[in-house]
């Protein structure tokens, strides 16, 4: 009887699964055809000189060598790199903080969440012009609100020094994104326990360090992941501003991002393989940081349900 | 010579199979790895037959990719007559400004257009890959005089001993100045077309006004770092050797030269202060630079007069020809040419439509639709500045030098035009052109932006352009070695 109710189990079971991987087939195959051998091949691709029209051409391991000896690699990977470690802390705290605020609107919360968010609906290149407009040194709208106080602005757009910061602070344009994410989470940490830490005595500052980051730490934690990832991967305001529409022919070295340089090499030069090599080489960098993003968070994220200790 | 025939061969279907899976999984490999390419797809076929007979009776349809037929009555006039010629053969047009990516998907994808309108200096790069064919049959069989058409802008679209498209505009360059503002300096134009840097010097430093640390008028614009060629050119340097293979981006000339023209900024407070303020101006309206007398004089493409006559005809212009330090007229030629993508499928109504478009009567077909057009709008014709030196003359003697609409300074504005073009000089071919334009203009960007010396940085350039081009050319030359040997 068992043995006759095990087998109709595993029958069902095995019908099952085939039918979901039936159902869910035509994502395997667009994965395995659009991204896994393309990723696979790509690493072929960076071990040959490809220009598009011409077959690859073998050349082993020489595409990563001259990674090490081209300068503007390194000077691409330092610009994307200063432009992550500011972009996405700020990016994180100001959404927190408008977050915190959209909780106190009560009422209003549905209008001002659509509000933050409307930024986002805004294409890239557009943002990228946008940047040239409000930041221009001359009679730009950031300037303006500066001098206001008293503030002599500086060029944004064309002094080296103030460029990365520029495009740091423009990529707030886009933080309604991460304010609705973390709203979301604000809403579902447990009144009782800001109850609890106020019986307790606890100040507000004290209730936000114990109760409300530790509660979303985990939503933190994801947008620490995929802004640094996104930032990272940083390419089209800053393209647009400083190496496409918006300038013909200038631009500015402190701009260069890591992907623009790599858009360059490939479909400018026309240097696929060594395109590829350097798409690899971020790849295992974002793979490395993420990694120690994981290490770290693994010992201040908290999950709900997880043993406290 | 790069190319045993007049046509190159078509890839064996093997390389262009592993070559359109490669195309295919870099791009998208590129998109998922960082999110930013296109996809492509190669298949490069083989290519139509190399006669073109005129008058031989043409069918199918003519895909063209990066020219707008509609833009204005020039295009349109001409297109019109061109679709006329390759009858019963029909156009299909792509338009818009020619997209490299796409071309050069298309080709990969072996689904080429028959004809591409594209800027001049690109064509080296795409014949260098084999991606256009050379035209000299074409130009035998439909008997394109080319006598008809400016060297330099000839000898751009020529490469490795072959012809490779037919030059259509010419953009050149004049001096623009404010007359109001040099006459309130003690100047004229002679201090300002560039043929004694000393007086552009003065004359900026006369004419600049700071409201604080901004700039609030720009005495002269040395229009760096687009322009760094026709500056050098005017100093007696080349940047790059006649055969195109040799980079001079380091000669002690071309030094010289952006010392003198980044020094005109530095005279002004910095060239990103200078360029801060260009930028918040109104190029394209009424408040342009000059209009609104914020600007003394720069060099300038000549297409620009006419949108000043167009948004500000009162501004208070002056015009001359840019000169050389030996106080010869110089202009730096660049545009578009017409070429025939190699795997095009209609190559005979490609070079058929090319003759038509870019011969001297249809410019003069155009010239009259313009003309017309400029009378109905009480404007005046200010001429077509085309590579097509015996239509540019046909159309001046016809329709500008009778011209009683035209007005000084404008007058001046389009004498000085014509004098440039017929002094017009260019950047040879080369199969690396993206990479050479880049180094140099990167080069003179870390000087404007304050990160090199103009000594250090052009030579920085120089390496990286000069390892471009060797790259390029060796390439080219295996690649022909193979295909001899093949």
């Amino acid at each position: 009887m068992d043995t006759a109710r095990t087998y109709r189990l595993r029958k069902r079971n095995r019908r099952q699964t085939r039918n979901a991987l039936l159902f869910i087939s035509p994502w395997i195959l667009g994965f395995l055809v659009f991204t896994l051998w393309p990723i696979l091949y790509s690493g072929y691709l960076s071990l040959t000189d490809y220009d598009v029209l011409n077959d690859p051409n073998f050349v082993g391991l020489e595409n990563y060598r001259q990674l090490g000896q081209d300068p503007r690699v390194m000077l691409s990977l330092r610009n994307t790199m200063f432009y992550a470690a500011l972009s996405v802390p700020l990016h994180i705290g100001i959404a927190l903080l408008l977050a915190m605020l959209l909780m106190r609107a009560r009422r209003a919360t549905g209008f001002f969440r659509t509000v933050f968010y409307l930024p986002n609906m805004t294409p890239p290149v557009a943002v990228g012009i946008l940047l040239l407009l409000l930041f221009n040194g001359h009679n730009g709208l950031v300037n303006a609100v500066l001098g206001f106080v008293g503030i002599p602005g500086p060029d944004w757009t064309t002094d080296s020094t103030w460029i990365k910061p520029g495009l740091v602070l423009m990529s707030l344009w886009t933080l309604g994104g991460s304010t609705i994410i973390l709203l979301a989470a604000l809403n579902n940490v447990p009144r009782d326990l800001y109850d609890a830490a106020l019986v307790d005595g606890a100040g507000p500052l004290r209730r936000f360090t114990s109760v409300t980051v530790p509660m979303i730490s985990g939503t933190l934690f994801f947008l620490v992941i995929v802004n640094t990832i996104a930032a990272l991967q940083s390419f089209t305001e800053a393209y647009t501003a400083y190496f496409g529409a918006g300038n013909g022919t200038y631009s500015n070295d402190a701009a260069l991002f890591y992907v623009i340089y790599l858009f360059r090499q490939a479909f400018e030069y026309l240097n696929m393989g060594f395109a590829s090599a350097m798409a690899w080489l971020l790849f295992a960098i974002i793979m490395v940081i993420t990694a120690i993003q994981y290490v770290v968070g693994r010992k201040l994220v908290f999950y709900e349900g997880e043993d406290g200790g | 010579m790069y190319f045993k025939d007049s046509c190159p061969p078509p890839l064996e279907p093997g390389l262009a199979r592993r070559s359109r899976t490669a195309v295919a999984v870099a791009a998208a490999a590129s998109v998922l790895l960082v999110g930013c390419a296109t996809g492509t797809q190669p298949n490069v076929t083989a290519q139509g037959p190399d006669q073109f007979p005129a008058g031989a009776e043409l069918s199918g349809v003519l895909n063209i990719m990066g020219y707008n037929a509609d833009a204005d009555e020039v295009a349109r006039t001409r297109a019109d007559l061109a679709g006329k010629a390759i009858a019963p053969a029909t156009v299909k047009a792509v338009e818009g400004e020619l997209d490299v990516q796409q071309f050069l998907s298309a080709v990969a994808a072996g689904d080429a257009p028959d004809l591409i309108y594209a800027n001049r200096d690109q064509l080296g790069t795409f014949a260098a890959r084999k991606a256009i064919m050379p035209i000299d049959t074409c130009i035998t069989g439909e008997t394109i005089s080319l006598d008809d058409f400016r060297k330099p802008a000839l000898d751009q679209v020529t490469f490795g001993g072959h012809i490779y498209g037919i030059p259509e505009f010419n953009q050149v360059q004049i001096v623009m100045a404010n007359r109001t503002l040099l006459e309130k300096a003690g100047l004229d134009t002679s201090d300002v077309d560039g043929s004694d840097w000393g007086k552009v010097t003065e004359a900026n430093k006369k004419l600049a006004q700071q409201k604080g640390s901004k700039p609030s008028v720009i005495g002269f614009d040395s229009k760096l770092p687009e322009f760094l060629p026709l500056w050098a050119k005017a100093n007696g340097a080349d940047m790059i050797s006649a055969d195109g293979k040799t980079a001079r981006i380091d000669d002690p000339k071309v030094v010289a030269t952006l010392e003198f023209g980044v020094g005109i900024y530095t005279d002004q407070g910095g060239f990103g202060s200078v360029k801060a303020f260009r930028d918040s101006a109104d190029f394209f309206g009424k408040g342009n630079q000059f209009a609104t007398g914020v600007l003394g004089a720069m060099p300038m493409e000549q297409w620009y007069v006419n949108i000043l006559n167009d948004v500000s005809p009162q501004a208070p212009m002056a015009f001359d020809t840019f000169k050389t330090t030996s106080g010869q007229p110089l202009s730096f030629g660049s545009g578009s040419a017409w070429a025939i993508p190699s795997a095009g499928k209609n190559p005979q109504a490609a070079c058929r439509y090319i003759k038509t478009i870019t011969e001297t009567a249809s410019w003069m077909a155009a010239a009259e639709a313009r003309a017309t057009a400029r009378q109905k709008e009480k404007k005046p014709f200010t001429g077509l500045f085309t590579a097509n030196q015996n239509a540019d003359e046909q159309i001046k003697a016809k329709y500008v030098d009778s011209s009683t609409a035209l007005e000084s300074p404008w007058k001046e504005a389009v004498q000085a035009s014509y004098e440039a073009n017929e002094a017009s000089f260019s950047l040879p071919a080369n199969p690396a052109d993206a990479q050479f334009k880049q180094a140099w203009l990167d080069g003179v960007n870390r000087v404007l932006n304050g990160k090199a010396s103009p000594a250090e940085s052009m030579a920085t350039a120089q390496k990286e352009a000069q390892a471009a081009l060797d790259k390029a050319w060796s390439t080219l030359e295996k690649a022909d070695a193979d295909g001899s040997a093949g």
